[in-house]
């Protein structure tokens, strides 16, 4: 093999992945019109793979396989085609000995020939179908995946937009929705709790009975604080949500303390 | 030259085939098969379990995913995992975006790899050659691969002038392949 000598040490140092800039540069231009240092490339890479057998001993824990086939369960993929190849059978219909039944035999063939093309055209559009369908809802639920876990990330920087030269005012937000009795409320500018004290959520029902506990929480520094999916009971209609101050110790059931934020409806 | 036991390599391509259909059993497969392989290379370089872990799971999960990144055509599945196993913690190490798309990564390998013995074979030998190189280039080869360091970065750790460092890496790769190819 011809490598270009230029480039010999450069190679070894790509395929290392320590070569940037311009020499960088240079190299990849170079390999994208030259076979023979393109496959150089790819034999130290080859030269390397046996490197890291000499790494080879330790074993990964059994937890590590559980989690590899946990995650793989959670993303499951639609079967692709089957392969085209399939084995060619043997002619058959030529067994038949009179022409006539021969003619007979091919047209009702064709005929089944026919039926399945259109089922098996039909079959693959309603496959195409699907698969774009399941492509769609995959895509979908990776993007409210991806906002679900931003809205709960500690981490994600937290910034309240309020009018200029205004002092920010302890917020909250509660979205709600009565069939699955799913409840996300989000609070923002919340007072540090007092010694012994803790913040309750309260859903108050639109038919006036007694408030319902919707969660327990704690802000954090900057007085942000997330409840998500509390327990409730079944079909519920809101009328409003309540945060109150309240005993950290003793019943939580119905409302002691002191109302921190009340919410305004929609 | 040995050639590679076709029925060794007809099995990973054929698991990869079908965990591009979506079995789960043929992930597990080929999990059972290199996760060790996997497993080593990243702890080397990372000297971390759980980061060790990690890239495991990245490497496997990204097999799960994109299934027709390993080209069977050109290399085999081993030499392929390390490679971009090795890429991938090194990433971890320096703690930056990966830099290369996995099916970018093809790796050439002349050698039979396709059995846990021929694999043992191998690494008696590359471990052989190893010890057998002088000091300076085993640890120019070793620093640059399991640590990440560039030929700057070790022409600055060890004094010697970047030419020397850039030489050292280059033939100590060759001496592995000669030696292999014996």
């Amino acid at each position: 093999m011809s490598v270009h000598e230029q480039f010999a040490e450069d190679l070894a140092l790509h395929a290392l992945g320590s070569l940037d800039g311009s020499e960088r540069d240079a190299l990849q231009k170079h390999l994208e019109e030259c076979a023979s240092c393109r496959s150089e490339l790819e034999l130290l890479r080859g030269d390397l793979s046996l490197l890291a057998l000499t790494a080879a001993g330790p074993k990964p824990p059994a937890r590590a396989r559980e989690r590899l086939m946990s995650a793989i369960a959670r993303e499951p993929r639609l079967p692709m085609a089957a392969s085209a190849s399939e084995p060619k059978q043997r002619s058959w219909w030529a067994s038949f000995g009179w022409p006539g039944l021969r003619w007979a035999s091919a047209v009702a063939v064709v005929l089944v020939g026919i039926g399945l093309l259109w089922q098996n055209s039909t079959l693959l559009r309603n496959l195409a179908s699907e698969r774009a369908r399941f492509t769609d809802q995959e895509s979908k639920l990776r993007q409210a995946n991806e906002v679900v876990a931003t809205l709960l990330d500690p981490d994600a920087t937290r910034i309240e937009l309020v009018a200029a030269g205004n002092k920010p005012q302890p917020r909250g937000k509660a979205i709600y929705q009565r069939r699955t009795r799913n409840l996300i409320f989000f609070a923002s500018n919340l007072p540090p709790l007092p010694a012994e004290k803790i913040y309750e959520l309260w859903l108050f029902p639109a038919n006036g009975g007694p408030p319902i506990p919707a969660g327990l929480f704690k802000p954090d520094a900057r007085g942000s604080a997330t409840v998500v999916n509390p327990p409730l009971p079944q079909g519920v209609e809101a009328k409003n949500f309540v945060v109150t101050l309240e005993p950290d110790s003793g019943s939580h059931e119905s409302p002691r303390g002191t109302p921190v934020i009340v919410g305004v409806g929609e | 030259m040995p050639s590679a036991d076709p029925n060794a390599i007809t099995s990973d391509v054929a698991l990869v085939a079908a965990s591009r259909s979506g079995d789960r059993g043929a992930m597990a497969a080929l999990y059972d098969r290199y996760s060790s392989i996997v497993y080593s290379v990243a702890l080397r370089v990372l000297h971390d379990t759980g980061a060790a872990e990690d890239v495991l799971q990245d490497i496997f999960m990204q097999l799960w995913r994109n299934p027709g990144a390993f080209d069977a055509s050109r290399g085999n599945m081993v030499a392929w995992l390390a490679v971009i196993t090795r890429n991938r913690a090194i990433d971890a190490l320096r703690r930056r975006r990966p830099e290369n798309d996995i099916e970018d990564v093809v790796v050439s390998v002349e050698h039979d790899l396709a059995s846990e013995a021929d694999r043992s074979r191998t690494m008696v030998k590359v471990r052989g050659a190893l010890q057998a190189m002088p000091a300076p280039q085993r640890s120019a080869l070793e620093m640059a691969y399991f640590e990440g360091l560039t030929h700057s970065e070790i022409a600055g750790k060890t004094g010697e002038p970047l030419g020397t460092i850039k030489t050292r890496i280059r033939t100590g790769l060759l001496t592995l392949r000669k030696v292999l190819a014996t």
